[in-house]
């Protein structure tokens, strides 16, 4: 309240003043609450350099609610004294009276009274003296009138212990002019308007100044969602790396393709009702491409290109089962497989981001649906080394450098290797990806030519989105359960940049 | 990925040298393991069932070490062992061998009655073994690790070990009606018939889950002596009368089975592990089993056989430049014993009977870069030269969803499997009006169908999220599944497009208004003419009387919008009005 009748005040006065004024002994003037003058001070000062203000502490002191009573009516022994008249008084009646308790004492040990106990009718209360003189109370009025710094310090300490006096600190502020003084504050300016603009009036405006300590108010917008504005930077880092899509808007998936066709044999316990899903309706597949089909039973079966098979009953009723596709592996089959259909062979590098299913048990990091990403290149004569390379470069744009592998079993691939980062948080290596080149029994049944080599490799978009984001609870990001506040909030994804605020010049 | 626990004392006893956690973490890596955690057998009991219980159990420190799915070999201590010591060239691959007894051969009788229900066995005997209580554990729990394995829960395989010298050959493997089966089952005192015991395993938390193999079968299999004593009746139990303790030295093994090749690779991992403690190590005494055809057949197998592969195969496939000699040994320290031969490329590798693992030349491949050590080669880019492209509806959907952002709404991500009522009693709608798939294995009725419509979806989002302050305008682009007879698996993904506004009016207004900005977007001008849009006065079930529309696009109905019903919003546990948009987006493409 700048523009409050105190602030006038205080800067009226100010400008008559020689030197400045302190706020309290301004309040007491105006005759207002101490308070009123520090709000006033305050508002001031934050309209810059009008005034400038010094807070002082100062030790006072006061008189207690009884003290007060005590300097306007005398103290407890003095009243004792007076209400004594010459012919004297019953102790039981003096002992009725307001201050007769406290003051019989004192004014005893004062020798201003005596107690004549063989009185008729008991003990009876006569003077000693013709007078007293009331020290306590002079003393209190002395305090009252502000001086008392005239007491000394063990009368002032009686005083205190006789709860009449207390020493109170006063903060208060010694204001003076500042370099930008002036009386005429109340006329500032909010904002700008037209009319100033037009008029030119805002040449000779003072404009209040802002709070930037507030905060702004944000934009009414969309947001996009976390996990799919990471799956936006994988595709960005395929599609940069030279990897064509792979159609993936299949949800519902043949046990051939996602299983067989890979050359996990049907025993497997992937396949189990456990872990995946089996559809009741429409509980088969169609339609199967029968020339390949023949070709993977007999690989699983009795072996071929150079393999042994497993050697166990394969059963065409169980490839044609109907399910949630566990992996977009199944896509990738399906891709390869189309390549294989074209001749000559043309080398092909291929990717996907898309949604895969298990029956699983579902915990604070599983869900029974989650994104799988995939990479693949079909090529002549590609090597581990090249799926290492192509890790290495993948994972550089991830922001992530230090990578080792460890060898590893998947029913697909041989040689197999998980990938490993080292994670500074959590200052150990971290599984980050599986991997490895897809078995020739998989691959040659397509009719891929044999010194064809396809390196792939697979993570879940899940894990890196929670660890970017620091999500503990995969409910919180995937799924109706998510906490929109979260999405409202979530920065931007650059996978290769930490995020934060940037690094300050001595950093740099 | 199976977990193997040993006592660390005992591991690194057995492997002639003591490691820090850390170097062991390291040499597991290295060969393809994982050291998944260090504990206790106190500390796993007291994690499990509380402090209490875990009073006075052993504190011996145990390392639990995950084991790829392939290696049966490297199923328990022995294995493991073995495996190092050969990858740290401490000692030589063992060559295993199957010797004839000395007096008359075991002999397993199978009765064709065993056809229908579990077809195939075999055996083999160690003879004079010594166990101490250790080795015993780790024979019992060999067991165990097989039959959740490779045996799939003793579906495909059960095994049955028993105390030869309780027992008189030759043995009978036959098949009988489960009132006919009785005998005394391991570490019972009492004689049961087979119809009593499964009764009994009902309520045992270990066997309870093998019951379903043979539960409803006519006929149980059975193993009997030739004094008619019960060895086991196979994938439940053993009989209790050749049980075997620690102080059994002739041990009799029995594989059942419905999956021939992997009783076989079963008994091989038994045998060939534990022949290590028979008095002539790694020597396994042969039994004779003979088929209802009356063909004799000689167990164990021990097979081994040789595989030639050319040594630039394995240099080009691992992308490394090692002579042929070098590879031969690499390949030796994972228990491939190989020599350079022929033209001096050819590398002949012999594979023992417990690297069942080993069916194709990738196989050894990998182990020689195993053995190069994965982290030791080079990295290179292949030359590969391709074009990028995007999936078209990926495309589409990608560049749509950043515009609905910037149009004012906050994409949601939903699953696709959810339940029947969801896309249809809480919709108003029949189920079987859906076609949508149905799954047959539901844990629980969120997983019972995949989704129809985008809109529950969104809806549970909103319920779940009525704090957030209003209007909430949500959106997502995804797919759902339909039924569809054209398609090879029988039904479809479409790419749905769904908006919701959910706030005190129902904003019909600022709905259509966002099918008028996509329709822009989509560069589809309003109107009949010129492939233009329109949206037409319908109904549905799930909207509000005279409030719902029919968008057409090129006359062909894409989807409907309007103000949802307020039943439909009841349903979904909200309290304010809500207009909606959904619709297909692949005629767009």
């Amino acid at each position: 309240m700048a523009d409050g009748p105190v602030a006038e005040v205080l800067l009226r006065r100010l400008e008559a003043a020689d030197g400045g004024l302190d706020s309290a002994e301004l309040a007491a003037e105006l005759g207002v609450e101490h308070q009123a003058v520090v709000g006033a001070v305050k508002s001031l000062q934050a309209l810059g350099e009008i005034i400038q203000a010094e807070l002082r502490s100062t030790k006072r002191w006061e008189l207690t609610a009884e003290g007060e009573e005590i300097a306007r009516e005398g103290s407890h022994e003095a009243r004792v004294f007076r209400s004594v008249p010459s012919e004297g008084l019953p102790q039981s009646e003096l002992m009725r009276l307001p201050s007769g308790k406290v003051g019989f004492s004192k004014a005893m040990s004062n020798k201003w009274i005596r107690v004549d106990k063989s009185a008729a009718d008991g003990p009876r209360v006569f003077r000693v003296v013709d007078s007293v003189e009331d020290e306590v109370q002079r003393r209190l009025q002395t305090v009252r009138g502000g001086q008392a710094e005239k007491l000394g310090e063990k009368e002032r300490s009686e005083l205190r212990k006789r709860k009449l006096l207390t020493e109170v600190t006063l903060k208060t502020y010694w204001v003076s002019k500042g370099s930008a003084f002036s009386t005429s504050i109340s006329k500032q300016e909010t904002e700008l308007s037209p009319e100033m603009i037009s008029s030119g009036s805002w040449r000779d405006r003072p404009f209040k100044p802002y709070n930037f300590s507030a905060h702004g108010v944000l934009p009414d917008s969309g947001h996009l969602h976390p996990l799919l504005k990471v799956r936006t930077q994988f595709r960005q880092i395929f599609l940069e790396m030279g990897f064509t899509e792979m159609p993936t808007d299949n949800f519902i998936e043949s046990s051939f393709w996602n299983f067989d066709a890979l050359f996990q044999p049907q025993q497997h316990p992937a396949r189990d009702q456990h872990d995946t899903f089996f559809l009741q309706d429409p509980a088969q597949a169609l339609q199967l491409p029968m020339d390949y089909v023949h070709r993977v039973k007999r690989t699983h079966s009795q072996g071929g290109y150079g393999s042994l098979g497993y050697k166990y009953n394969w059963k065409l009723d169980e490839a044609r089962k109907n399910l949630l596709r566990t992996h977009t592996t199944s896509a990738s089959a399906r891709a390869l497989y189309r390549l294989a259909q074209k001749k000559p062979f043309t080398p092909a590098k291929y990717f996907s981001i898309d949604r895969v299913f298990r029956n699983e048990t579902l915990d604070a990091t599983h869900l029974a649906e989650f994104h799988q990403i995939e990479g693949v290149v079909a090529d002549h004569g590609l090597t581990l080394g090249h799926l290492m390379g192509v890790l290495r470069e993948f994972f550089t744009k991830l922001g992530i450098t230090q990578l080792r592998f460890k060898p590893t079993y998947n029913p697909y691939t041989e040689p197999s290797m998980e990938v490993f980062s080292y994670h500074q948080g959590l200052k150990k290596w971290v599984e980050v990806g599986n991997s490895g080149l897809f078995r020739p029994e998989m691959l040659l049944p397509m009719g891929l030519p044999e010194n064809v080599s396809v390196i792939a490799w697979g993570l879940s978009l899940e894990r890196p989105t929670m660890i970017k984001y620091g999500i503990n609870n995969i409910r919180e990001l995937v799924g109706h359960k998510v906490n929109l506040q979260m999405v409202y909030d979530s920065p931007l994804c650059r996978l290769d940049n930490e995020g934060g605020p940037p690094p300050t010049q001595e950093a740099a | 990925m199976p977990t193997v626990s040993v006592k660390r004392d005992l591991l690194f006893r057995a492997l002639g040298r003591t490691y820090t956690d850390e170097e062991f973490d390291e040499l597991c890596f290295e060969f393809g393991l994982e050291l998944d955690e260090i504990t206790s057998e106190k500390e796993i009991i007291s994690k499990e069932q509380g402090n209490e219980k875990a009073q006075g159990a052993s504190d011996v420190v145990l390392y639990k070490i995950d084991v790829p799915a392939n290696r049966y070999d490297l199923l328990c201590l022995e294995g493991l062992v073995r495996g190092l010591q050969v990858f740290k060239e401490r000692i030589k691959t063992p060559v295993y061998k199957r010797v004839m007894p000395n007096g008359e051969i075991q002999k397993l009788i199978i009765t064709e009655e065993t056809a229908k229900i579990r077809p195939y066995a075999v055996a083999a005997v160690l003879r004079n073994i010594k166990f101490t209580k250790d080795r015993y554990d780790s024979f019992i729990e060999l067991q165990e690790k097989l039959h959740q394995n490779i045996c799939r829960k003793r579906a495909l395989v059960a095994i049955g070990t028993h105390d030869l010298d309780t027992l008189s050959g030759p043995f009978t493997y036959t098949a009988k009606k489960p009132s006919d089966i009785k005998f005394k089952p391991l570490n019972k005192t009492k004689e049961y018939t087979a119809c009593e015991l499964m009764n009994m395993y009902k309520t045992d938390n270990h066997l309870k889950h093998y019951l379903h193999i043979i539960e409803n079968k006519p006929l149980y299999p059975v193993i009997y002596d030739s004094n008619g004593v019960v060895l086991s009746m196979p994938p439940i139990i053993n009989g209790n009368h050749s049980k075997i303790t620690v102080n059994t030295r002739n041990i009799f093994i029995e594989c059942t089975g419905t999956d021939f090749t992997k009783a076989k690779i079963v008994l091989d991992t038994i045998v060939t592990t534990f022949s290590e403690y028979c008095e002539n190590q790694f020597t396994v005494e042969a039994a004779e089993v003979v088929f209802p055809n009356g063909k004799l057949h000689t167990f164990p197998e021990l097979a081994y056989r040789k595989e030639l592969v050319r040594a630039d195969l394995i240099n080009k496939k691992v992308g490394i430049r090692e002579t042929p000699e070098n590879l031969a040994k690499l390949l030796t320290r994972m228990c491939l014993k190989s020599e350079v031969i022929g033209d001096g490329n050819q590398i002949e590798i012999e594979i023992p009977p417990t690297r069942a693992d080993i069916i194709h030349a990738c196989d050894i491949i990998e182990d020689a870069a195993i053995a190069y050590g994965y982290n030791n080669i080079q990295m290179t880019l292949p030359k590969t030269y391709t074009i990028a492209n995007q999936f078209p509806l990926n495309k589409l959907t990608e560049l749509l969803r950043h515009d609905m952002a910037a149009a004012g709404f906050t994409e949601a991500l939903t699953f696709a499997l959810c339940s029947q009522e969801d896309i249809a009693d809480k919709l108003g709608l029949d189920i079987s009006a859906t076609k949508a798939v149905h799954i047959s294995n539901p844990k629980t009725a969120e997983f019972q169908v995949a989704r129809t419509t985008l809109l529950p979806g969104l809806l549970k989002t909103i319920a779940a999220n009525r704090k957030m302050p209003l209007p909430l305008k949500l959106f997502e682009i995804s797919d759902i599944v339909i039924k569809d007879s054209s398609r090879d698996v029988g039904a479809r993904n479409y790419r749905h497009l769904c908006a919701v506004y959910y706030n005190k009016n129902p904003g019909f207004e600022i709905i259509h208004g966002l099918l008028d900005r996509v329709m822009q977007l989509l560069d589809v001008p309003p109107g009949e003419k010129k492939g233009g849009y329109v949206i037409r006065a319908s109904e549905g079930p799930a909207f509000f009387p005279g409030r719902c529309a029919e968008i057409f696009v090129r006359g062909q109905s894409i989807g409907k919008l309007g103000v949802l019903h307020p039943d439909v919003i009841t349903k979904f546990e909200l309290t304010m009005p809500c207009s909606c948009v959904e619709i297909n987006i692949e005629p767009f493409l």
